[in-house]
Parts: C-alpha cells; sequence; structure tokens
C-alpha cells in the first residue's frame, strides 16, 4: 500500500507536466519547441525515477554494514 | 511554427536591379540578413571579377583604419564604443574616405617622424648637460687628452675590459651613472653613464663608435664649460616647449580622429562586403542591370521585396527591382531559425554535420536528451546546483563577459543555456542517485532497519557484534527490508554500507541500457517521420519496419527481462544472471538448470531470435532486389512506353544510372552497420554508468580524505584547519569534478548523441545557409 502512494503521486506529477501543461502554452514561434521539450522532460525524468524505484523493490540482498554503524543504528532509527 | 522540427523551405529567387540603385539595394538586404547570394560567376579567379578594385582599396582603407587604431590605442585615447550609424555607403563615400583616409596617414607618419628627431636631440642634449654636470667633479686629474661621452650602462664593464686590453692601464677612466627626470625616461628609457677617459692616442675613437657610445666635444677650462651649459640650457627649455606643442598637435589630431574610428570602420566593412556580393552578380551587355541569383526562406520573401522596394526609393531610381521566383533542382541550403535560446544546441548539432535540406532537426530533442544524459553521468546534486549558479551568473551578466573578447569565456557565453539545463537535470538525477557531494539525504526514512537482525527476531547476537567487522542485512529475515522501497531515488542506506557499491553497479547498468536503447529507438522512430515527410514510404516497409522489428526483439526482450526480475519476488540464490540468460538465448542453450524465469521463457526467446535472424536478410536484400526488378520492367518496357513511364516511375529512371552492384554494396554495409551497432550501441552506453560511478568516487574521496579529516580534529586548532582544509576541498571540487568532469560528461554525452542517437536517422550532409548580414559581420570581429 506504502508503494503505491509515491508510485501514484510521482506518475501524476509528470502525467501533469508532461501531458496538461502543453495544452496551456499560448501560441507563439515557440510553443512546439516549447511544447517538446516539457514532453520529452517528463518523459526522462519519469522513466528515471522508476527505475530508481522498481530496480529497490524486491533487494536480493541487503546492504553490508560495519558493526559501529549497527550499533549506532539499532539505537537511533526505528 | 514547425521551423525548428526542420530547416525551412528556401526558394531561388532572380533580382533584377539597376546599377545606381545597386548599393541601397544590397545595403537594405544586408541589414535584413535573409538572404544568400549565388555565385553566378563560379569560373572566375578572385582578380579577375569587376570590382576586385573597389575591394582593393577597402582593403587598403581597412589597413589605414587598423593603423590609425593602434596608434590611438598607445596614446590611451578611449574610443567611444556607441555609434549608430545609419548611413549607406555608395560609391563616391568611397572615394572621399579614400582620400581623407590617406591625408590623415600622411599626417599622423609625418607628425610620428617629426616627434621622434625632436626626442632624439631632446636626448642628445639632456646627455651633454650630465655630462657637463659630473665633469667638475673628475678635473682633479688635469690632462690634455681626454674623450667624454655617455655610454649604455649594460655595455660599460666590457668597454672598461677593452680600454685595459688597449692601454695597457695606461688609461684613467671615470664615470657616473645618470639619474634621469621622468621626461628624459620618457624620451629615452635606457640607462645610461657618463665617462670620461683620459688617455694618449686617437684609436680610442673608434673603439667608441664600435661601443655604440656618444662622444661630445668639452671644453677645457671651466669658463668655456659654464657658457656652453647656459647654452644647452637654454636649447633645452626651447626643445621641450617645441616637444609639447608637437604631442598635444598630435593627440588632437588622434581624438578628432578616435571619434570616427568606429562608424568609418563599419562603413567600410559594408562596403567591402557590398562590393564582394556584386562580384557575385552579373552585370549584363548595357551596364546598366545587375542580375542576381539568391537563396531565401520561402516565408520571407515579403520581407526581401519590401527591402529591395525602399532600397530603390533610396537611391532615387524610377525602376523598381524585379523579384523572379524560379524552379530548380539544385539543392538549397539548410537554414534553422534559432533564438539565442536554442542557437547553442543548434550550433553543437551543427559541429558533427549540417542537415540535408529539409531533413528532420535532431536540435530540439537534443535540448532535453543532452542535458539529460550530460545529468545521468554527472548526477550531484550539490555539484548540480553550483553549475546551476555558475549558469545563471553567465546568463545576468552576458554582455558584460562578451565585453571581455576571451575566447574560452565566448564559448562559455554561448553555452550558458546550455549549462544551466545540465546543472538542473543535474540536481534531479543527483536527488535520484541520493548524491550530495557525496552525502545522502534521508528525507522519508530508509526502507531498511537493523533492529529486526537482532534476537529474538533475527540471527545475531551481541557477540555477533563483537565477532565481525562487517555483517551483512539480510532481505530475507521479516521486517528488516520494509517491502515498499524509498520513495524518491536510492535508499540513504547504501551510502554507510561497505558493499554499496554491488548494489549501485547492477542498478546504473541496467539504467543504462534501458535509457540506451530507449534513446536508439526514439532516433529509430524519427527516422520514421523523416520517411513519411519526403514520401518514401518504400522505405517504411523495406528499412524502418524490420530494424525495429530487430531491435525490439532482442534488446527490448532484454528490457523485458530486467524489468521481469526487478518486479518478480525470487530468492536470491535461485535468480539467475541477465547476462548469462541473454547469451544463452543467442547460443540456444537451455541445458544449464535453474536458468527460467518464467514458465514459457524456452519458446518465447527461441521465437524471438528466429524473428530477428530473419530482419536480416530482409534488410539486405529486400530493397535492392525491389530495385533491380523495377530496373528490369523498365528496361523490357523501356521502348515502346518510355514517355508515359518518365513521368510516372521518375526515380525508378534516375537510378537505372546508378549500377546495381553499388545498390547491393550499400544496402549491405547499411544492414551491417546497424545490426552490428544495434549490439555495440547499446553496450556504448553503459558509459552511462562508468561515468557516473567515477564522479561519484571522485566526490566521495574529496571528503574522505579532504575535508572529513578536518572534521575529525577535536583540538581547538580545528577550527583553523577546517577553514583552510574547506579551501582545499572547494578549489579541488570546482577543477576536478565540475570542470574535469563535467567537460568529460559534456564530451561523452555528445558523442552518444553524435553517433549513437543520430545514426539511427540523420543524414547530415548538407550546407549552411549564410545569408548576407551586416549584424553577423559586426559580432564576428
Amino acid at each position: 500500500m506504502a508503494f503505491a502512494i509515491p508510485m501514484v503521486i510521482v506518475t501524476l506529477f509528470w502525467g501533469f507536466v508532461g501531458g496538461v501543461v502543453p495544452w496551456f502554452i499560448p501560441k507563439g514561434p515557440n510553443r512546439g519547441v516549447v511544447i517538446t521539450m516539457l514532453v520529452l522532460t517528463a518523459v526522462c525524468c519519469y522513466l528515471f525515477w522508476l527505475i530508481a524505484i522498481l530496480s529497490q523493490l524486491n533487494p536480493l540482498f541487503g546492504p553490508a554494514l560495519s558493526n559501529d554503524t549497527i550499533w549506532y543504528l539499532q539505537f537511533h532509527w526505528r | 511554427m514547425d521551423s525548428f522540427f526542420r530547416s525551412e523551405e528556401m526558394c531561388l529567387v532572380q533580382l533584377f536591379f539597376q546599377t545606381e540603385s545597386a548599393h541601397n539595394c544590397i545595403n537594405e538586404l544586408g541589414h535584413l540578413g535573409l538572404v544568400q547570394f549565388k555565385d553566378l560567376n563560379p569560373g572566375t579567379v578572385a582578380f579577375q571579377r569587376r570590382f576586385v578594385k573597389e575591394v582593393k582599396k577597402c582593403e587598403e582603407m581597412e589597413r589605414i583604419l587598423r593603423f590609425l587604431e593602434n596608434e590611438v590605442v598607445k596614446s590611451n585615447i578611449p574610443i567611444p564604443a556607441d555609434f549608430t550609424s545609419e548611413t549607406i555607403p555608395v560609391p563616391r563615400d568611397v572615394l572621399d574616405l579614400e582620400s581623407r583616409f590617406d591625408k590623415l596617414e600622411q599626417e599622423l607618419k609625418e607628425i610620428n617622424s617629426n616627434r621622434d628627431t625632436l626626442r632624439q636631440n631632446f636626448t642628445q642634449l639632456m646627455e651633454i648637460n650630465h655630462l657637463l654636470k659630473v665633469f667638475d667633479a673628475f678635473l682633479f686629474y688635469l690632462h690634455d687628452r681626454f674623450v667624454a661621452g655617455v655610454i649604455k650602462h649594460e655595455r660599460f664593464p666590457a668597454f672598461e675590459k677593452i680600454l685595459w686590453r688597449l692601454f695597457h692601464g695606461n688609461f684613467v677612466l671615470r664615470h657616473a651613472e645618470i639619474k634621469p627626470h621622468e621626461e628624459e625616461n620618457m624620451a629615452d628609457p635606457v640607462k645610461k653613464d657618463v665617462f670620461v677617459v683620459f688617455v694618449q692616442g686617437d684609436q680610442i675613437r673608434g673603439k667608441i663608435r664600435k661601443f655604440h657610445a656618444s662622444m661630445y666635444p668639452c671644453p677645457n677650462n671651466a669658463y668655456a664649460r659654464k657658457e656652453m651649459r647656459t647654452n644647452v640650457n637654454t636649447r633645452i627649455e626651447d626643445l621641450r616647449l617645441v616637444l609639447k606643442r608637437t604631442e598635444e598637435f598630435r593627440e588632437t589630431t588622434l581624438t578628432a580622429a578616435a571619434a570616427n574610428l568606429q562608424e568609418w570602420a563599419s562603413k567600410v566593412k559594408k562596403m567591402k562586403a557590398i562590393y564582394y556580393t556584386l562580384n557575385l552578380c552579373n552585370i549584363d551587355i548595357t551596364q546598366k542591370l545587375i542580375v542576381a541569383e539568391i537563396w531565401c526562406p520561402v516565408s520571407d520573401l515579403n520581407s526581401v521585396h519590401t527591402a529591395l522596394i525602399h532600397g530603390s526609393e533610396q537611391s532615387g531610381s524610377s525602376l523598381s527591382p524585379v523579384v523572379n521566383r524560379i524552379q530548380t533542382q539544385q539543392t538549397p541550403p539548410t537554414f534553422n531559425r534559432v533564438n539565442s535560446f536554442t542557437s547553442g544546441f543548434q550550433s553543437i548539432i551543427d559541429a558533427y554535420g549540417v542537415g540535408n535540406y529539409q531533413e528532420i532537426n535532431p536540435a530540439p530533442y537534443t535540448m532535453v536528451t543532452f542535458p539529460f544524459l550530460f545529468a545521468v553521468m554527472f548526477g550531484d546534486c550539490g555539484h548540480g546546483l553550483v553549475m546551476t549558479l555558475l549558469a545563471l551568473w553567465l546568463i545576468l551578466h552576458q554582455e558584460h563577459f562578451r565585453k571581455l573578447k576571451n575566447e574560452l569565456i565566448d564559448m562559455l557565453v554561448d553555452g550558458r543555456y546550455i549549462i544551466f539545463l545540465m546543472g538542473l537535470f543535474s540536481i534531479y538525477t543527483g536527488l535520484i542517485y541520493n548524491d550530495c557531494f557525496s552525502k545522502s539525504f534521508n528525507v522519508f526514512g530508509s526502507s531498511w532497519s537493523v533492529r529486526p537482525m537482532f534476537h529474538p527476531h533475527g540471527p545475531w547476537t551481541n557477540d555477533t557484534l563483537h565477532d565481525s567487522g562487517h555483517l551483512h542485512l539480510d532481505p530475507l529475515v521479516s521486517g528488516v527490508y520494509s517491502g515498499n522501497p524509498y520513495p524518491f531515488g536510492v535508499d540513504p542506506i547504501w551510502n554507510i554500507a561497505s558493499n554499496k557499491l554491488s548494489f549501485l553497479n547492477s542498478y546504473k547498468m541496467k539504467m543504462s541500457v534501458i535509457m540506451g536503447v530507449a534513446h536508439m529507438l526514439f532516433g529509430v522512430t524519427l527516422s520514421l517521420v523523416n520517411y513519411i515527410f519526403f514520401r518514401n514510404l518504400k522505405d517504411v516497409a523495406l528499412q524502418f519496419i524490420p530494424e525495429v522489428i530487430f531491435m525490439l526483439s532482442l534488446f527490448g526482450y532484454l528490457i523485458f527481462l530486467i524489468l521481469y526480475k526487478w518486479c518478480v519476488v525470487m530468492k536470491s540464490e535461485s535468480a539467475p544472471s541477465i547476462l548469462l540468460l541473454f547469451i544463452n538465448m543467442m547460443l540456444f542453450d537451455y541445458s544449464s538448470e535453474g536458468t527460467v524465469l518464467y514458465r514459457t521463457q524456452k519458446p518465447v526467446q527461441i521465437f524471438l531470435v528466429v524473428v530477428a535472424v530473419l530482419m536480416v536478410p530482409w534488410l539486405l536484400f529486400a530493397k535492392p532486389l525491389l530495385l533491380y526488378r523495377k530496373h528490369k520492367q523498365l528496361k523490357f518496357l523501356s521502348l515502346p512506353f518510355c514517355l508515359s513511364l518518365f513521368f510516372g516511375v521518375k526515380k525508378a529512371f534516375v537510378s537505372l544510372q546508378v549500377s546495381m552492384a553499388d545498390i547491393f554494396v550499400y544496402q549491405g554495409i547499411h544492414t551491417i552497420e546497424y545490426c552490428l551497432g544495434c549490439i555495440s550501441n547499446t553496450a556504448s552506453y553503459l558509459r552511462l554508468w562508468a561515468l557516473s560511478l567515477a564522479h561519484a568516487e571522485l566526490s566521495e574521496v574529496l571528503w574522505k580524505m579532504v575535508l572529513q579529516v578536518a572534521l575529525r580534529v577535536t583540538s581547538g586548532m580545528g577550527s583553523v584547519l577546517l577553514a583552510v582544509t574547506f579551501a582545499a576541498f572547494a578549489v579541488l571540487t570546482v577543477t576536478i569534478l565540475l570542470v574535469m568532469e563535467g567537460l568529460s560528461a559534456f564530451l561523452h554525452a555528445l558523442r552518444l548523441h553524435w553517433v549513437e542517437f543520430q545514426n539511427k536517422f540523420y543524414k547530415g550532409s548538407g550546407y549552411k545557409f549564410t545569408p548576407l548580414s551586416f549584424n553577423r559581420m559586426r559580432d564576428m570581429q
């Protein structure tokens, strides 16, 4: 469940940037270029975030920590 | 407007105008900056052209102007930079300016030579003055024969040696250094010494002359010396006055010239450009009409026409110039209309090759993908922030930077928007890599926790901690991994883990392959757009479809494997390596155990490899065979139906001239290049991983070995040490991580675009549209 929240939020955000904002760009000589930039930015950034989160979804191994770090984390992280 | 996605449509236009209005019309066109003149006399050499004399005159005037500018700069007179000259240079202006320049040059040369002679005289008089001053001090040794003079200070020891050799010590030499006044320093800055030699014999004079020392006749008795001194003093005063007057006159002349210098320079430049352009045109027999051919964007034809009418009105001619658009088979130049934001990106595309006429322009896509790929390799939000701020500074102060006229800074200023976007994207990728000056942010709370690893939940006890230095967290123990990945980016626990590279390498390599295949698929899709625009639907079926299927069936499947392995839960012991899976797929090797990710893997993979292999002969043979069949069809039907077929299959008719062997070879090369290129280019995208790893490691080294050392010092001196160390850290960060890594990532991102992306669709063998533009000429100087 807690995985769905960031998924939805980020997808909606980049979907807004790439799919909704282009409709509101005023007509002018640069309209095509601005729309292209918005769509490409949305696609690239969303893909990059998606790869980052999917690669951590089902980890095959965990981090190796030094015993000092483990000692610290045992008390300070919940 | 579609003009940036594709180069503009150009038309060839013939212009006819009268000789009197030629200068005004070309001047108007030059201000407009939208037409490129075609050379109508390509066979003639430079000195055979009609207006070559006028061009030479203009060059001579430019030389005089440079000489004037040098003199003005030498005298530290400021040149007023602002000038608004809208005067049109006409032929009679040429003669007028020419005579004026000649006169100015003559005057200035005369003034300069006069001043030099005066200065020489002044120096001589001052030397005599000094000589006479110190002579009295030498006069304890009265002797008849002596020679007095002035020699350069540095040559004095050699002079003394020569005298010893000559006279075997039979002489007396006295010398004193001249301490010059301010004005003497200006006139003659060399240090000099006064000397007196008391000696017998006359050969001394020859030796002195060889040393370039000046000799002065000095009278023997004190009274005559005194008279000489007063004489010399009056002469010095007179000379001082004359010199001052000369300098003043020179300054006034130069200031008057400096006021007009910029205006004249621009006028001469314009005239030279106009004559150069006139050399490209044709003058007809009656000497009254000039014919010119220009390339001009179709959308700007109206403005060109208006400019010409304006020009002819200004010259007072009765007939307006005729504009006649003609059809042509020649390839027009490529014109991409850019503004100050897009010009940087267009120039890096053009550096590789100017696009074919009306071919798709990669620049609008490059505006995002280039900074993005740079950021993937640079990925540090702290460094990205510094880069963005630097770019903002460049953008806001660009006028100031352009004034410095330094080549490196000019390049930086031209690319200020590129650097700005690179910095912005680097902040984003830095946030996702969770890397800020090699430290991570923990905003949402890590998904990994240590407590469940301990008794009674997990296998660890306090003794386990004491026994070993490093321990692995096991995701299979419940609670260690929360089940939800870190919401934005890489989990911050990896920053403090000792096996961080194992995770990051696997993640970044797979990310590079995914980005690479996506980028290349985008490139292939753009080639489809090109085919559709040029109505080349045959190539869509013969080239685009097999290319896409080949890439998707092999590398699209690879991406599917990567995503599948990420999304599906599996035990780490039984997880097959994707690389081995892929290799075995190509070799049809299904013998080893546990090599399946999903149930129907074997038949799917066999099907995909067979499809991919079938695409190769499709790419290789389909297009040439089709052309061959058309060729034979034409030859068979050529005799009776030649005419009708000519209009119908004009393209195939043209290809008759090309031999079939050429077509087969070309298609073979293209197939090999594409198929092997798919594999090698996908591997080439792994540089995204490699450079981001290098950047992260360098960043970590700077932290661990430089800044952390100072932060760990506990004594009071630690703060001073920290200040010094931070300075070192900052300098190293800027030079190594920003400049060196930035240039490196820039270069590699550029290479990825130029080679891996553009060889899927871009031909890049056009020629650039270079209009006659006075603005461009002024910016280039």
